[in-house]
């Protein structure tokens, strides 16, 4: 039964590789995403616990760990890669080999949960980089000049990134001989000089913050973004952003946790409300509407960082709870934004103005999606909103408190305009409805919007949450 | 020590490539040179003068114990091999990018490449 823990790594990759054999295989994409999404809830619904030694090298061999921060990721990447390989199926007919889409599709997947659920430093780097070559070639799948620029762009600061990050791992690994996670938080306890690990977590804090688009590193994100065709946007948005930038750095927040732990989380608090306002500021005054979603992925990172980085409970929790909500409703944004490209083919919003009546689905779940992320009550961005404010009220920085209460409210402006321009109108009321795949996976979406509220209430947050916030309050792996 | 500090300035001419440089091309060899000076950071970390290989045979058992002082660190050896290998798989994905790049717009300097607003 431990085994079970590389199911999730390997069957993806599997079905990556049988895609490129057989040249299609939608169907086998999804069957991989929903199967998995199956397991990833058995996962946490059992309890299951695995520390997983591959190829039986106790001690000094590469370790998997599927502790409940990791099962928590695996649900938020498999959730919302699930749905978009669903919408993936009509919107991609415009392209010519859509099978190479699903067969990187499946790839990014399947290194995204080795991303999360390895416990080794280097393994980490190496699914990293797995994950980011495909979302490289993914943003490139059009080959049109503004993508190739787009993701020349996004490669070349990736790699800087990525370099970063193993320089970190090379001072990591001089100091303290190990690789393991848990081997590091034992050997940190009593290390002569903390001089490269200090090297170490500047070089981490600047390479994942790269990676998540924390704002003196985000001029990458809003080129990259937008120019992935619309399922691959939704997953970059939603989920390889938190795999390859913000996972790995609260990860480290607690595999590192004996080298001046509250200087690092005030240091994530600092970048996350700075990444918040200016990230929300710059979205306002976009017209593209996947650009202006894609600098609101950069204000809502930041709201991640802030909640987690308050370190008490109500902060740890709403920062947790967010990764899963941003997913889904900035997932389920794109996704919108993807059908009225496939509808009208375009992503102006003053060229937009659509009929509400013509355009039910999509209307309606990009009206949920946009209260989602502007916070209000029913929907799920605001429960979490709510828990980080208060998170950082609790820990005594009300400047913080003020700065994502108003970052809230410029969301919510802002999607009150996308709302206005994009089905303001009644001009044009001769368009026709998206396929019904697609009307699936978006309405499906905007249910979980509001369902997945019900993860922060007891029995149900008792399954999914709850071991992953004690994981982030130093409870052990 | 002073290895170090020289493979933390080839580090930093690979980034001085990366960030100033208008060239595609340049910019890509930036790139291979931060992955060299990375690389060979690792190696160092492992690296013992006068080291010996870290396999044991049958007939130096008896004195393995004087051994084990010799020996370089296989691990960074390991973590190399994989870098290298992903940095190859990189540095092909810039170039077949660059290629693309070229055949749109006809040229490989960065500056008249713009499009995008960002």
């Amino acid at each position: 039964m431990k085994g079970l823990i590389v199911l999730p790594i390997i069957v993806p990759i599997a079905a990556s590789i049988l895609i490129v054999l057989f040249r299609k295989g939608w169907g086998l994409a999804l069957a991989s995403a929903f199967s998995m999404l199956g397991l990833s809830i058995y996962f946490l619904v059992t309890k299951f616990q695995s520390y997983y030694w591959v190829g039986a090298w106790e001690t000094i061999g590469i370790a998997l760990n599927l502790d409940p921060l990791a099962k928590f990721m695996l649900l938020t990447i498999f959730t919302l890669g699930s749905f978009s390989l669903l919408f993936a199926k009509n919107y991609m007919q415009k392209f010519t080999q859509p099978w190479k889409f699903y067969a990187l599709f499946s790839m990014l997947l399947g290194s995204m949960s080795g991303v999360v659920i390895t416990g080794d430093l280097f393994n980490l780097f190496v699914f990293m980089e797995i994950t980011v070559i495909a979302a490289y070639s993914l943003v490139a799948f059009g080959v049109e000049a503004e993508e190739l620029e787009a993701a020349y762009k996004y490669a070349v600061m990736g790699t800087v990134s990525s370099l970063l990050i193993l320089l970190g791992i090379g001072f990591v690994y001089s100091s303290v001989s190990s690789l393991n996670f848990v081997q590091i938080a034992e050997k940190i306890k009593n290390l002569d000089s903390m001089l490269p690990i200090a090297l170490a977590w500047t070089l981490f804090i600047t390479g994942f913050g790269m990676k998540a688009a924390l704002v003196p590193f985000h001029a990458w994100l809003p080129d990259a973004h937008p120019s992935a065709p619309a399922p691959m946007s939704a997953i970059l948005s939603g989920v390889v952003v938190k795999c390859v930038g913000v996972y790995p750095l609260i990860r480290f927040s607690v595999v590192f946790r004996d080298f001046h732990h509250g200087l690092i989380l005030k240091i994530f608090m600092a970048l996350g409300a700075i990444s918040l306002l200016i990230g929300v500021l710059l979205a306002v005054w976009q017209w593209d509407l996947k650009r202006l979603l894609a600098y609101h992925t950069v204000s809502q990172i930041g709201y991640i960082f802030l909640g987690i980085g308050t370190g008490n409970i109500f902060g740890i929790l709403g920062g947790l709870a967010h990764i899963f909500f941003h997913s889904l409703f900035k997932g389920l944004l794109f996704l919108g934004a993807g059908s009225v490209y496939y509808i009208s083919g375009t992503r102006d919003l003053k060229s937009m103005g659509f009929s509400r009546k013509a355009l039910p689905v999509t209307y309606g779940s990009m009206a949920v999606a946009s209260f989602s992320i502007s916070g209000i009550p029913p929907f799920n961005g605001f429960w979490s909103k709510l828990l980080i404010i208060l998170g950082t009220i609790k820990a005594g920085y009300l400047g913080y408190a003020l700065i994502a209460a108003v970052g809230s409210l410029l969301t919510l402006a802002s999607f009150t305009k996308v709302l206005r321009y994009a089905f303001g109108g009644d001009r044009k009321t001769d368009v026709r409805e998206v396929p019904a795949l697609m009307s699936i996976s978006m309405g499906f979406l905007a249910l979980l919007c509001v369902v997945s509220s019900f993860i922060l209430v007891p029995p149900v947050y008792d399954i999914f949450l709850e071991g992953a916030v004690e994981v982030l309050k130093l409870g052990g792996f | 020590m002073i290895l170090y500090i020289l493979c933390l300035i080839l580090f930093a001419v690979g980034l001085y490539g990366v960030f100033i440089k208008k060239d595609l091309i340049k910019m890509i060899m930036g790139i291979n040179i931060m992955g060299l000076a990375v690389n060979l950071f690792l190696i160092m970390i492992g690296y013992k003068t006068g080291g010996r290989y870290p396999i044991l045979s049958k007939e130096e058992l008896h004195i393995a114990k004087n051994l084990f002082s010799q020996m370089v660190d296989p691990i960074p050896q390991a973590l190399v091999l994989t870098a290298i290998v992903i940095e190859l798989g990189i540095i092909g994905l810039l170039v077949s990018l660059a290629i693309r790049l070229y055949e749109k717009y006809g040229t490989f300097d960065v500056t008249k490449i713009r499009r995008l607003k960002g």
